[in-house]
């Protein structure tokens, strides 16, 4: 028989011990072939189907010919030829009717290797794998996710708690915190033997032996404007969890700049607020609030008191909607604030707008970067004045009483119109602040005006400034709206 | 990799679109001791010949691997993987490809999102399983000898 060399391709050499040629006897290019292949299975099963003939694409070629022009791999072989085996190259991407669509299912996938659940994770994740909803895919999904909680107390505990459970691959936790005895009375994530511990230290340990799996990065510091970017830049998805409006302002401007969605949470006492701020999407935190209250009217839960059971249900709600995020299920809240009444046990939901002359998030924003939040917030510098905190004011209970008699002073409403839409007193004139100067004209001076915002402080700065223009009776009212709502009219939703 | 070559790379793929690009990748011969990086420090585009759709697929001629392996064969280098892309599809093989691949050789598949490069990914199909493992792709300025892009 005569002898012929057959050219091994690259990929194969491992499988003949790194020979680029071997010389075999044979009569056919499929004799030698097949030779080459006898008692080599991983050769026999990269240049043969399992009904044993040439695979499509492996294309042989004797000297410079391709078989497939001759007798394929019956051709007579003659002393000295040359068999060299070209492995065709092809590909493509899936198939499926999705694709005319840009999407593919993830199964038209080929499974890269380390994407692949262990054992398990197969059980631990096994009800989520259940859900189509979820699924495979799903929780692929979530291990790849990395996660930014700013707060790691009564909201952030619970939220940190199921996003570890639900494998989320990276939750990121900022808190310089340390861990204080009245903290335990909600916040989940620490116990008594934390107690004095810094927060992030006990939460790491605890979050990763609920989760191995979920990789827990601790940033031990102050959210400010100098680190808030870098901080959140790796992250997909940050969660508001934090108990001031600085951080709260910050943490939404960030994400605004960085494209990221914000799952903002808040309580207040017995009330609880949760709603999805994506500027791509819908509003920002701004739209809803341009500018935050006056500080003195801001009690935190260390002055107000707070339901310890209440971060409980507002903290997984955040975690709820991070998760949909994530999967891409379900409606998230965006556009939509919900408030949570536990004494009632009420839900209910406001619609929110995009604030098309929101300053961040707007096609008019004017503001590009961070900013300086306490400064913004109006939490003092030591001594230093509030600006309009001496203009004359009227409680909610006094012009109540005002309204019902025979001369009812002008309410004039400051505030935006998305935020009309959500509530606004009957019988009020809308000027938006920024609007006032040049329609001042629609006011009378020799009425009594009373100035009302959201919280008392854009009303304080109207008032001062038509004090200014020669108005003599105007007064702002003081808490704004929702003061009212709390105090004279409880029907009236609060935001 | 040697980073002009990934943009190369691109340019390729955002050229070909909608069409899926094809095209080889050189380096010198990678010796058996070295199992760290695989330096490759040359493209070669090809053309992609399938007979049909070639939004979805590729075909490289038998003929115009067979040449390039004796070309470098003679200058003591290697074709060392193939690179294509997916336009509108996300930078992953598909079950397709893993079918048609061969182990050893590394795969970089480009996604290519409306024209716009979107991303690339670089794949080797494991002997045993006949799966598809990812590994990294690190750029370098340029490839200096073997051992040295080996010692890391």
């Amino acid at each position: 028989m005569p002898k012929a060399t057959v050219k091994v391709p690259t990929p194969l050499r491992p499988l003949t011990g790194g020979l680029s040629e071997v010389a075999l006897e044979g009569s056919t290019v499929g004799g030698v072939i097949r030779s080459l292949a006898d008692g080599n299975p991983g050769l026999k099963r990269h240049l043969f189907t399992a009904e044993g003939r040439l695979r499509n694409f492996v294309t042989v070629y004797l000297n410079d010919e391709d078989i497939r022009y001759l007798e394929r791999e019956a051709t007579p072989l003659k002393e000295g030829d040359i068999v060299s085996i070209v492995p065709a190259v092809a590909g493509g991407t899936p198939d499926s009717a999705a694709d005319r669509s840009g999407t593919s299912k993830l199964s038209e996938f080929a499974p890269v290797a380390e994407e692949t659940f262990s054992r398990e994770d197969l059980r631990r994740y096994s009800r989520h794998l259940l859900l189509p909803e979820v699924g495979v895919a799903g929780q692929r999904k979530l291990r790849k996710a990395k996660v930014l909680l700013v707060g790691a107390g009564g909201l952030g505990s619970p939220t940190a708690l199921y996003l570890a459970a639900a494998g989320v691959g990276e939750i990121g936790l900022v808190d310089y915190d340390v861990v204080d005895l009245s903290n335990l009375q909600r916040q989940v994530l620490y116990t008594s033997a934390d107690v004095g511990r810094p927060k992030l230290l006990a939460a790491k340990e605890r979050l990763e032996a609920l989760n191995p799996g979920t990789r827990v990065v601790p940033y031990e510091q102050p959210f400010t404007s100098t680190n808030a970017l870098e901080i959140l830049r790796p992250y997909d998805i940050v969660v508001d969890g934090t108990d001031n409006f600085p951080t709260r302002y910050l943490v939404n401007d960030a994400s605004v700049l960085l494209g990221k969605p914000n799952v903002y949470g808040s309580i207040y006492r017995f009330e609880g607020q949760v709603s999805v701020f994506d500027a791509q999407r819908g509003p920002c935190y701004r739209c809803l609030y341009p500018e935050p209250p006056p500080p003195d009217l801001v009690p935190s839960c260390a002055e107000a008191g707070v339901l310890g059971v209440l971060p409980g249900i507002v903290g997984v709600l955040q975690a709820t909607e991070t998760v949909k995020l994530i999967l891409g299920k379900g409606d998230p809240l965006i556009g939509r604030l919900l408030l949570y009444d536990a004494l009632g046990l009420t839900f209910r939901e406001l619609k929110l707008h995009k604030n098309p002359h929101c300053v961040l998030c707007s096609a008019h924003a004017t503001q590009k970067g961070l900013i300086d939040y306490p400064a913004f917030c109006g939490v003092p510098a030591v001594g230093a004045p509030t600006p309009s905190g001496n203009v004359p004011k009227v409680t909610p209970e006094e012009l109540a009483a005002e309204l019902a008699s025979p001369d009812p002073p002008f309410l004039v409403d400051v505030r935006e119109p998305e935020e009309w839409a959500i509530v606004h007193l009957p019988g009020a004139h809308l000027i938006p602040k920024d609007e006032l100067p040049e329609r001042v004209d629609e006011l009378t001076r020799a009425q009594s005006l009373v100035v009302y915002c959201r919280a008392g402080t854009r009303s304080a700065d109207a008032t001062r400034l038509l004090l200014d223009l020669g108005f003599s009776n105007v007064r702002s009212l003081a808490g704004g709206i929702n003061a009212w709502a709390q105090k004279v009219d409880p029907s009236l939703p609060q935001y | 990799m040697e980073r002009p070559l990934l943009v190369e790379m691109e340019a390729h793929a955002r050229e070909t679109y909608p069409d899926e690009c094809c095209g080889f990748l050189l380096g010198p011969l990678p010796s058996p001791a070295e199992d760290d990086f695989r330096p490759v420090d040359e493209l070669v585009r090809a053309q992609n010949d399938f007979d049909g759709e070639r939004r979805r697929r590729f075909l490289i001629r038998p003929e115009e691997l067979r040449d390039l392996e004796r070309r470098t064969e003679r200058e003591g280098r290697a074709v060392v993987g193939f690179y294509h892309s997916h336009p509108d599809h996300p930078a992953r093989p598909s079950l397709f490809d893993q079918e048609h691949a061969w182990p050893w050789y590394a795969y970089i598949v480009l996604s290519v999102n409306g024209g716009e490069a979107a991303g690339l990914g670089a794949f080797e199909l494991d002997p045993e399983s006949a799966t598809f493992h990812e590994i990294p792709i690190r750029a370098v300025e340029s490839i200096a000898s073997p051992s040295r892009v080996a010692g890391g």
